[in-house]
């Protein structure tokens, strides 16, 4: 049995109130009952607060570079499919300095899952606009107001019809852990965006804020788009939680031309291929 | 009878030059010449000038040449853009509609004989073989291993229109220039392109990840066409940030991997290489150079990218840059960078150029059965509670055990980090970890390839080059006088022994580097080591390849 001490306890660098411990309990809960063992997973992060929720899990973690943490994870996952990969981030990471990866993973559906801690600012270097800030909010680097529309990474995940497409809330633990259950057990790739208050930086999307808004939509079915698409742009007037869309398509990796399954490492070349390639040079 | 021969195809994209030119180079490679194929065409899909030409001879041709013997106009531009080239004696052949002005040329009715444009090549190629006094049997083969398995019902039209290109020749009156009877077995007819692709699948490479760029594309697309067969992940990435990291991924996870790029893509990887260095994983960088900055020049050929790829990625680590001459090095080279990569767990690149990407020759390959096993990760079966990643070892290089495989847990850290892998601030841990990495710098110094020396001990002239202008140097050397000229190539460049090469620099009156780029890079990190006494340069960064001539005409 796998049990919640098996991923570790570490002490964190995060500020106390951060959104970010609820998330990391969230995630180990989830990983518990999905009885996976800490060596069965790989952890990916980026750079930022939330990319160091890895390091303190008792897993194997990539801890690579800001905002690439999904190229890694899909070159983790094509190098061994049998890996249950997990890219864990925030907003800037996977949406700003990483946007284009993001949405050339919706476009892959590789079985890889995306937990992007989305607290709407940069907590990291203090307090800047992140890609999902809102227009004219006011921050240390806007002080006039945030001049560019937030980014709404659910609905264009939506728009793109992704694998699974879901939104939870620091401040709903159970709710939470029931979305990363869902998320790594759906085959194909998965995000999982996770409001998080910053308590430092963000004075407008606080733990009340979120509670005022969020809400659970009744009769969802996350199989119709146009519902889903509506439901993503919901926002101001209310926050929806849940699984927004979900779609079952062949995976990245199974769609290959040669999907084995196996991870490369046990893939050693034939002589007799070698052989016969070379002499078709003849 | 002829020693060697030059001819050069020209025409538009689009006009099927390469293939006439593929096809006889095969061709002569399977009657045993010794060939040498450059390559210049046009940033265009169709249309503009391009050329394919094919040295042949009965001894090493190690480079391009100037002058052309047999010139093969498929266009009227070709005829006027060339014909100050011909040498004494030489034939060109033009298509009958083709305007020539005053230059006398061999009219070919290639629509008439091919009866379709798809078949002009075939006239072309029919007659070229015949011109050279080849045996019919040696392009009906080669068209036959082209189109049997592709294309069965095109082979015997095909034939056909051989048949009549011969019949054509014959009655044409046109010169014969037959080569002397061959003295070198066939080998296999490799572009440096296709040549390090193989080194790679020999090396065990599984996963290549790349965005299209010129001129590397050509390695991914090699890979790509073995992929189902040898169970490799070939993929292209939404950007070369993406080529990078995924490919670093991969290693982690347990692939051997590769990027293909060049000097503009290799540009935008340079944060990964850093991150291959700061977390020790393997992954081999294949730098195809073509004139910069920017966009440059992007199908012609340079040199110019050796500081790039010198000094990439931001703070401090070893790296090994190999610098292969020619597409028999391509392969053995594209085999020693993974061995090397994993030994020293980093990165290891291999910079080519336009010009050896698209050069075939005739390469004789080592048989992979003798070839001595790439080094290679563990897997760890059992539980090690302790398993460092980064563990400070007396060689710097930590057991490198995969994740997933086994109960061990693997950590990976861009930030410094302990040696079990998670971030640390503490200085003192810091400082050791600098320490560990650069140690495995020795690796490398130990295995570097030690330059190559042909020639006289005391030359007067010692021509100093680097990857692929060695065949050029060699050419110059026998142009400038073989007894007192010597040719000092390397096939690495970094990192480099000064005890390697100090005697050579010194004892030479003169010391000529010769490179394709404009501010002699590899003259001044050479130079740095050993100051000569007397240097001087030949630079030739117009974006064609150097040859034997032009080295030996422009010594500053």
């Amino acid at each position: 049995m796998v049990s919640m001490e098996d991923f570790g306890s570490f002490e964190t660098a995060w500020c106390p109130g951060c959104g970010n411990h609820s998330i990391l309990k969230c995630v180990k809960e989830a990983l518990v009952q999905m009885e996976l063992e800490p060596h069965q997973c790989i952890f990916v992060s980026g750079i930022g607060q939330a990319a160091k929720s890895p390091h303190y899990l008792r897993t194997n973690v990539y801890n690579g570079l800001h905002g690439r943490a999904l190229p890694a994870a899909t070159g983790i996952k094509l190098a061994n499919p049998q890996a249950v990969v997990i890219a864990q981030s925030g907003d800037g990471c996977n949406y700003g300095e990483g946007g284009n990866h993001f949405l050339a993973a919706l476009r892959r559906n590789i079985n890889v899952t995306l937990l992007a801690h989305d607290n709407q600012i940069y907590g990291l270097t203090k307090g800047q606009a992140s890609p999902t800030t809102a227009r004219g909010q006011k921050t240390k680097a806007q002080p006039a107001g945030n001049p560019s529309e937030a980014f709404n990474p659910v609905g264009v995940a939506v728009a793109m019809q992704a694998g699974m497409v879901a939104r939870g809330f620091a401040g709903m633990q159970d709710h939470l852990t029931e979305m990363i259950v869902k998320a790594v057990q759906h085959p194909g790739f998965s995000l999982v965006d996770i409001l998080q208050p910053c308590v430092s930086f963000n004075k407008v999307n606080t733990f009340a804020w979120y509670k005022e808004r969020c809400y659970i939509p009744e009769d969802h079915d996350p199989q119709n788009w146009e519902q889903a698409m509506a439901l993503s742009r919901q926002w101001d007037e209310g926050i929806p939680l849940g699984v927004i869309y979900q779609s079952h398509k062949p995976t990245f990796e199974e769609s290959l031309p040669h999907p084995t399954g196996e991870p490369l490492f046990n893939n050693r070349p034939s002589i007799q291929k070698l052989n016969e390639v070379m002499s078709s040079f003849a | 009878m002829r020693r060697e021969l030059n001819i050069l195809i020209g025409g538009e994209a689009g006009q099927g030059l390469v293939t006439v030119g593929e096809l006889l180079t095969r061709a002569l490679i399977r009657s045993g010449y010794q060939v040498h194929v450059t390559q210049s065409y046009m940033s265009r899909i169709r249309g503009g000038h391009n050329t394919y030409a094919v040295r042949a001879g009965i001894e090493n041709v190690h480079g391009p040449a100037q002058g052309i013997d047999i010139l093969v106009a498929l266009n009227s531009e070709t005829l006027e853009l060339h014909r100050e080239e011909l040498t004494p004696g030489a034939v060109a052949l033009k298509d009958k509609n083709a305007q020539a002005s005053d230059l006398e040329a061999v009219d070919i009715p290639f629509a008439d004989l091919a009866g379709s444009a798809l078949y002009e090549n075939v006239v072309g190629l029919g007659v070229l073989s015949y011109i050279l006094g080849l045996d019919r049997e040696m392009p009906a083969g080669c068209i036959r291993s082209a189109f049997e398995q592709k294309k069965p019902e095109a082979v015997d039209k095909n034939l056909e229109v051989l048949d009549k290109a011969y019949a054509f020749a014959s009655k044409s009156g046109v010169a014969g220039f037959n080569l002397d009877e061959p003295k070198g077995s066939a080998g296999l007819m490799l572009a440096g392109n296709q040549a390090l692709a193989l080194g790679a699948l020999c090396a065990g490479a599984n996963f290549c990840s790349y965005y299209p760029m010129t001129p590397s594309t050509g390695i991914p697309m090699t890979l790509n066409s073995y992929a189902r067969d040898f169970g490799m992940v070939v993929e292209q990435a939404e950007d070369e940030i993406a080529a990078i990291n995924m490919a670093l991924g991969a290693s982690y996870a347990g692939a051997r991997s590769m990027v293909a790029t060049s000097g503009g893509g290799f540009a935008l990887m340079c944060e990964g290489v850093s991150l291959s260095g700061m977390t020790e994983t393997p992954v081999v960088i294949v730098v195809g150079q073509r004139p910069g900055p920017a966009t440059g020049l992007p199908t012609r050929t340079e040199q110019g990218d050796l500081n790039l790829v010198l000094y990439s990625g931001h703070g401090e680590f070893p790296r090994a840059v190999l610098a292969p001459a020619d597409p028999g090095q391509c392969f053995v080279l594209a085999r020693r960078a993974f061995d090397l990569a994993e030994k020293s767990q980093g990165p290891v690149f291999i910079l080519t150029d336009q010009y050896l990407a698209d050069s075939y020759r005739n390469v004789h390959l080592p048989d992979p059965e003798i070839l001595e096993p790439v080094a290679s990760p563990e897997v760890c079966g059992e539980v090690q509670e302790e398993y460092e990643r980064y563990a400070f070892t007396p060689s710097g290089v930590s057991p490198r055990i995969i994740p997933a495989m086994s109960r061990c847990l693997v950590v990976l850290d861009s930030d410094e980090h302990t040696p079990d892998g998670h971030i640390t601030e503490d200085l003192q841990v810091r400082k050791k970890m600098v320490d560990k990495r650069l140690k495995k710098g020795d690796i490398l110094k130990q295995e570097v390839i030690l330059p190559a020396y042909t020639g006289p001990q005391n030359p007067k002239d010692l021509l100093v080059c680097w990857g692929s202008t060695r065949g050029p140097a060699l050419e110059a050397r026998e142009i400038m006088g073989s007894e007192n000229t010597a040719v000092l190539h390397f096939s690495q460049v970094w990192p480099l022994d000064a005890e390697h090469f100090r005697d050579y620099l010194q004892r030479a009156q003169r010391v000529v580097f010769v490179e394709s780029n404009a501010t002699a890079q590899f003259a001044q990190l050479v130079s740095s080591m050993v100051q000569p006494a007397n240097m001087a340069y030949v630079l030739r960064y117009d974006g064609l390849p150097l040859d034997g001539q032009y080295i030996a005409d422009n010594i500053l």
